[in-house]
């Protein structure tokens, strides 16, 4: 059974007590196979209008999700071949960003995105997708080594920030992302930007300024969290939900307000309850847009992105 | 992980005593009483520790041009509280009182003049004004500022003061970072100097975008500049924090500064460097 959300509680009740019923049904009583057919139609009914009404907060849990795909579950269900490339030849590698070679439908790309983790260790290995400088360091020069070799770049963005460290401010997180979100603005060939979980201001925008960008239905991007948010101008960090609201933070407002150009749907509960699904939805739009994207020149893809980005003025 | 605006710490650097006529100032790193003409005659800076106060684009502008010549460019339009924002009050209503407190449409400050006889427009940014946050106005001023160095061939030098992005903008303020740095490519594409004085304190979203892709970065002695909030660095790593951590000598020591200069020794320095950056530009004229 998936680790069910806060809000999903009566969802995990009847999912219990349908698990419980199968269990004496195989034990032998056989007039409960229409009570488990009752309960798991009630519970599909529950589960999506659950989904249908989610709140940006609740989406904010939902993009949070540990069992979310994270950016090695992409790479196994969309790319034929991914050859990792490390290191930004200054200091370390940061596994808070991956990046590489990699052929998607036919497309060779550059592909580089946070990864979370999945378990304790990997979490460790990672930092949970919280980049350090070397990270983004990493990201310009891969972008840039794409950019010389009229590679495409595709990023996937899921990180609840950058890491807020004391190293990490030594050795320049501030311009590590400025220069990151540079690379973005320079880059002579398509960048797909996905927002495929968590959207972390800085440390998101670092990858995503892209020609496209593409953001998951239960995603979330925002320019601070909404406990960061409420802790200072509401001084409450349980008012979250309502910096949540305030701030816009879901893919639904975003597209409202165009700040991204392709909401791409969810599998019904969400990412997690069926990553297959939701990989291969996010891995047509993404070959889609590469498709119309190649056929552009190199001036056309950067003026086209500067001027998008000049044009967020936010009327 | 995120930056954080601090408008709670939007007080005046220099807290006026409470006597009638104000004429007493307390600086508060020394805690030195200093006749208020005698402090702002030394440019806002302490005469006894050297404390570099805060100080706005009126005050700047008339310290870093010639004779303290020059035309205050017309600031941008953008549109007032885009996502209707209510905390525990209105952004409609924090961004007027703003104005009314400041006399300014928002918290970047463009003037064009002369640095050592040599034509610049300078772009302020207002701590006073919600604590320099980056909005959309803020953006648009930004652009405003390069592309008028750019129709006048000349650098755009920027001073920087910034809690970081306006949270009451949502993702229109994390926007302004991409949109900035566009600006700086129009610069970089014109072959002009794009200059970043840092001043206390810069941080957040500002620090992520345009205050850290100068061709030159300058700061002022003391600043705050940094990406993370020190309460959330403490937070994260459970440890109290090195001496000196974010300020201006620590960023010159771990490298991410050009150089630390007296507030007095601005003009000269602005001077002398873009005398050197638009060597090319004479060239080519
Ligand atoms: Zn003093």
């Amino acid at each position: 059974m998936p680790t069910y959300l806060d809000f999903e509680r009566p969802l995990e009740e009847l999912d219990t007590r349908i698990a419980d019923l199968r269990g004496t049904n195989a034990a032998g009583v056989p007039d409960l196979s229409a009570e488990v057919s009752r309960l798991e139609a009630k519970a599909n009914k529950l589960l999506a209008d659950l989904y249908a009404n989610l709140t940006p907060w609740q989406k904010t849990q939902v993009a949070r999700h540990p069992e979310r795909p994270h950016f090695r579950d992409y790479v196994a269900r969309m790319c034929s071949d991914f050859t990792p490339l490390a290191g930004d030849r200054a200091f370390a590698d940061d596994a808070a960003i991956i990046g590489g070679f990699a052929t998607i439908d036919g497309h060779k790309i550059m592909l580089i995105g946070h990864e979370k983790g999945h378990d304790t260790a990997s979490r460790l290995k990672h930092n949970f997708g919280m980049a350090k400088p070397e990270g983004y360091r990493k990201a310009i020069r891969l972008m840039e080594l794409a950019d010389r070799y009229g590679l495409p770049v595709v990023t996937l963005v899921d990180t609840s920030g950058a890491f807020p460290g004391v190293q990490a401010e030594e050795r320049g997180q501030a311009e590590a992302i400025a220069r990151s979100i540079e690379a973005c603005l320079n880059l002579r060939v398509p960048l797909v930007a996905a927002i495929v979980g968590e959207g972390g201001s800085g440390g998101a925008i670092a990858l995503a300024t892209g020609n496209v960008v593409l953001m998951f239905e239960h995603a979330v991007y925002s320019v601070i969290s909404p406990e960061g948010c409420a802790s200072i101008l509401w001084r409450a960090a349980d008012k979250a939900p309502d910096a949540a609201e305030a701030m816009k933070v879901t893919a639904a407002d975003l597209d409202r307000l165009g700040f991204i150009d392709v909401l791409v749907p969810e599998p019904l509960g969400g990412a997690h309850r069926n990553a297959d699904v939701a990989i291969d939805s996010l891995k047509k739009v993404i070959v889609e847009r590469l498709g119309i994207l190649v056929r552009q020149t190199s001036d056309q893809l950067k003026t086209a992105r500067r001027a998008k980005y000049l044009a967020m003025t936010g009327d | 992980m995120n930056w954080l605006t601090r408008v709670r710490n939007s007080l005046s650097a220099v807290v006026k005593r409470e006597t009638p006529d104000n004429l007493w100032l307390k600086c508060p790193a020394c805690a030195q009483m200093i006749f208020k003409k005698e402090y702002e005659e030394n440019l806002s800076v302490c005469p006894t520790c050297g404390h570099h106060g805060r100080i706005g684009p009126k005050a700047r502008f008339a310290q870093i041009f010639d004779e303290g010549r020059h035309s205050v460019l017309p600031s941008p339009k953008a549109p007032d509280d885009p996502l209707k924002f209510r905390d525990t009050k209105r952004y409609a209503d924090r961004i007027k009182a703003a104005r009314t407190a400041t006399g300014a449409q928002d918290a970047l400050i463009n003037a064009q003049g002369k640095i050592a006889g040599q034509g610049a427009v300078v772009g302020v940014q207002d701590f006073a004004f919600m604590g320099g946050s980056m909005g959309a106005g803020v953006g648009a001023a930004f652009i405003a500022g390069a592309r008028a160095a750019i129709a006048a061939k000349c650098p755009y030098v920027i001073f920087t003061a910034s809690g970081g992005a306006r949270m009451q903008e949502g993702i229109i303020s994390l926007m302004q970072l991409p949109r900035t740095t566009v600006a700086i490519a129009e610069l970089r594409d014109a072959g002009l100097p794009y200059i970043v004085v840092l001043t206390d304190p810069t941080t957040g979203g500002v620090t992520a975008s345009y205050a850290m892709l100068g061709d030159i970065q300058i700061a002022e002695p003391g600043a705050l500049i940094g990406f993370a909030g020190q309460r959330v660095i403490q937070q994260t790593i459970r440890e109290t924090l090195p001496e000196g951590f974010q300020r201006a000598e620590y960023l010159l020591a771990h490298g991410m500064l050009d150089m630390v200069v007296n507030r007095a020794e601005l003009p000269e320095t602005l001077g002398k460097t873009i005398n050197y950056l638009m060597t090319g530009q004479r060239k080519a004229a």
